[in-house]
């Protein structure tokens, strides 16, 4: 992904973050990301995001799950191993659907919670820069990344014009490494301060 | 808020479609009747036609007052829950439930007339020589006997048409008496809950226990499933809540509602979604340690339904109760799709109904599937009281409860 420069504002209020994020959309800022200490109603719609595919994924994997079930149980019960339990049919749907439920929800819930790990990159020591620590205590963090055309004074006196109470430029790495906070001194030629 | 249609009008087609449903059961009930009762019936063959006459009476009353009773049921557990989200809508609700008095009392008559009338081949519980060498039965007497039975039906009726008209008065009380204060809102929320939590404990004390035993299983009286009452009320619940989608439907089309939007209806599409599931999880649990076990005296419910004659509408009604929700409702989009979601609504109301076909029919009628017609046109007289009495209740008071506190949570709501 690589590093690239940013102009990074903080706000402290939804009431100005909302008007905040149309106002930089419509004058044609290329919006990165907002980070926020808590889930905020709404401000995917304002922000432009799609849905992911992640419901789709988890429906695959629900019906991977009932298919590996029922063929599994079919071929054991009636091909390989026939048991006779209490005078039942070899093939005896109504008995397999227990199980076949719980391996849907088993194959749905795990492929899921993955699947939602890699579309975040999370993972035990991925890492990833910060545009700034207070998002995960009590700010509204905008990012916008800078492009060819947008004049970096311009762009920050607009985020202040339009509410921003704090507003830098900087440099983000925008991938992941795989390292450790505490073990790693300097990132991308510059010290590192605890996060 | 001034700008908002508060007043429904029910147009001039809604009621003449109202009108002409009630006709076509009334008709119906009348053509049922002679088609039973004719001069061309055998003498030996008298009784169980006139018990098929009384079936389709008793399944047709019976599921639509637990389907109107099924929103009152919504209102309560909203309001036991302080659930906002519902408020803009509320009014719908209370209408559909404001046909519980009306079926109620319907039900109730022919309820009554089944069992004092002595039909023994619908309720034959009632026969007491039969039930004195019946050791089943007559172990069984302390619960199935007439006195038990009506009392528990007339006190089910008029405990549930007051609960559901107090619960509407303190609604409609708002309109014109503003709350004063925060104070007066907390003590009004306060107010309703305890009424909400009285009816709670009436309604798990009949539908979820008592009053399907009584109307429905006692039919096939010898045998006995403790799931029964919970399954039906899963069935007319996931109906009564579809049911409030097609009002909430048809007002959004002429224009009421400005308050709702398609987050109230993602909603309303997650519980039909969802207690279709659950429907399927108590229809399944009942079968599936019935079918384990294989004890004869269990397995005869199930003969005639999931084997024998009855099997078409039995699988039937399980695709279109379940596989058809289930597949059609699983996406975000189509629950928020106002055609979906009352196609669906109208597939499960059908559903349900035929659940409680073959709830009913293969006890009275074990030889032939009756004439479904017969019944279909009862059901859309029906159909036609609710229509015709939820449409009146609804232009008799403002849509929206504007004063209500929670009404600004339903405004904001997002899914």
């Amino acid at each position: 992904m690589g590093v690239k420069k940013f102009i990074v504002g903080t706000f402290y209020d939804e009431q100005v973050l909302f008007p905040a994020v149309k106002k930089v959309r419509k004058a044609g800022y290329k919006l990165h990301d907002v980070y926020t200490p808590f889930p905020i109603h709404g401000l995917d719609k304002e922000m432009g995001l799609k849905d992911t595919s992640l419901h789709v994924a988890g429906f695959i994997y629900g019906i991977t799950g009932t298919t590996t079930a029922v063929s599994f149980i079919t071929w054991a019960l009636t091909v390989d191993w026939q048991i006779n339990f209490g005078g039942k049919p070899f093939f005896s749907l109504p008995a397999w659907i227990p199980i076949t439920f719980e391996l849907t929800v088993l194959f749905a819930a795990v492929g899921m919670v993955l699947t939602f790990c890699w579309l975040c990159q999370l993972a035990p020591f991925v890492k990833k820069d910060h545009f700034n620590p207070r998002s995960t205590d009590d700010t509204f963090v905008m990012a916008i990344e800078c492009t060819s055309k947008t004049n970096e004074e311009e762009a920050v006196a607009f985020l202040k014009s339009i509410g921003s109470s704090e507003v830098t430029v900087e440099n983000k790495e925008t991938g992941w490494w795989i390292g450790r906070y505490d073990q790693d001194t300097t990132r991308f030629g510059k010290k590192i301060e605890a996060v | 808020m001034s700008s908002l249609k508060e007043q429904f009008t029910p147009t001039k087609r809604f009621n003449t479609i109202a009108i002409a449903l009630m006709l076509v059961g009334f008709i119906a009930i009348i053509a049922l009747y002679f088609s039973t009762h004719g001069s061309g019936i055998a003498e030996a063959d008298k009784q169980k036609q006139d018990a098929r006459f009384w079936a389709s009476l008793l399944q047709n009353s019976v599921y639509f007052l637990l389907v109107v009773n099924a929103s009152m049921f919504f209102i309560c557990a909203t309001t036991l829950a302080w659930g906002g989200w519902q408020i803009s809508f509320r009014r719908v609700t209370e209408a559909i439930s404001a046909c519980v008095p009306i079926i109620g009392v319907l039900a109730a008559i022919i309820l009554l007339a089944i069992a004092f009338g002595d039909n023994h081949t619908i309720y034959h519980w009632t026969d007491t020589h039969h039930v004195h060498d019946d050791p089943i039965l007559n172990h069984k007497k302390g619960f199935l006997n007439k006195g038990f039975f009506a009392t528990v039906t007339i006190l089910t009726v008029v405990l549930w048409s007051l609960l559901g008209y107090k619960l509407r008065a303190m609604s409609r009380k708002l309109d014109t008496n503003p709350l004063p204060s925060i104070e007066a809102g907390k003590k009004y929320m306060w107010k309703n809950t305890i009424w909400a939590a009285l009816y709670a404990v009436v309604f798990a004390l009949t539908v979820m226990s008592t009053v399907p035993w009584l109307w429905l299983m006692s039919i096939d009286a010898h045998w006995y499933s403790t799931m029964y009452s919970w399954y039906t009320f899963a069935s007319t619940f996931v109906a009564g809540v579809a049911l409030i989608a097609l009002f909430v439907i048809y007002l959004k089309n002429k224009g009421y509602l400005e308050l709702t939007n398609t987050e109230h209806l993602h909603d309303l599409g997650k519980f039909m979604f969802a207690f279709s599931i659950f429907w399927t999880y108590l229809w399944y649990s009942q079968f599936m340690l019935i079918w384990y076990a294989n004890i004869p005296e269990e397995t005869i419910y199930f003969k005639p339904r999931a084997t024998g004659l009855y099997s078409g509408i039995f699988w039937f009604m399980f695709i279109i109760n379940f596989i058809a929700p289930l597949l059609i409702l699983m996406s975000r989009d189509s629950k928020r799709n106002y055609t979906i979601i009352a196609v669906v609504a109208v597939l499960i109301i059908f559903g349900h109904w035929l659940d409680f076909y073959q709830m009913v029919f293969p006890a009275i009628s074990p030889n032939k599937v009756p004439m479904i017609l017969y019944d279909f046109g009862v059901a859309l007289g029906f159909v036609g009281i609710i229509m015709f009495v939820t449409g009146r209740v609804l232009s008799k008071h403002s849509l929206i409860p504007k004063n209500h506190p929670f009404i600004k949570e339903s405004v904001i709501h997002h899914t």
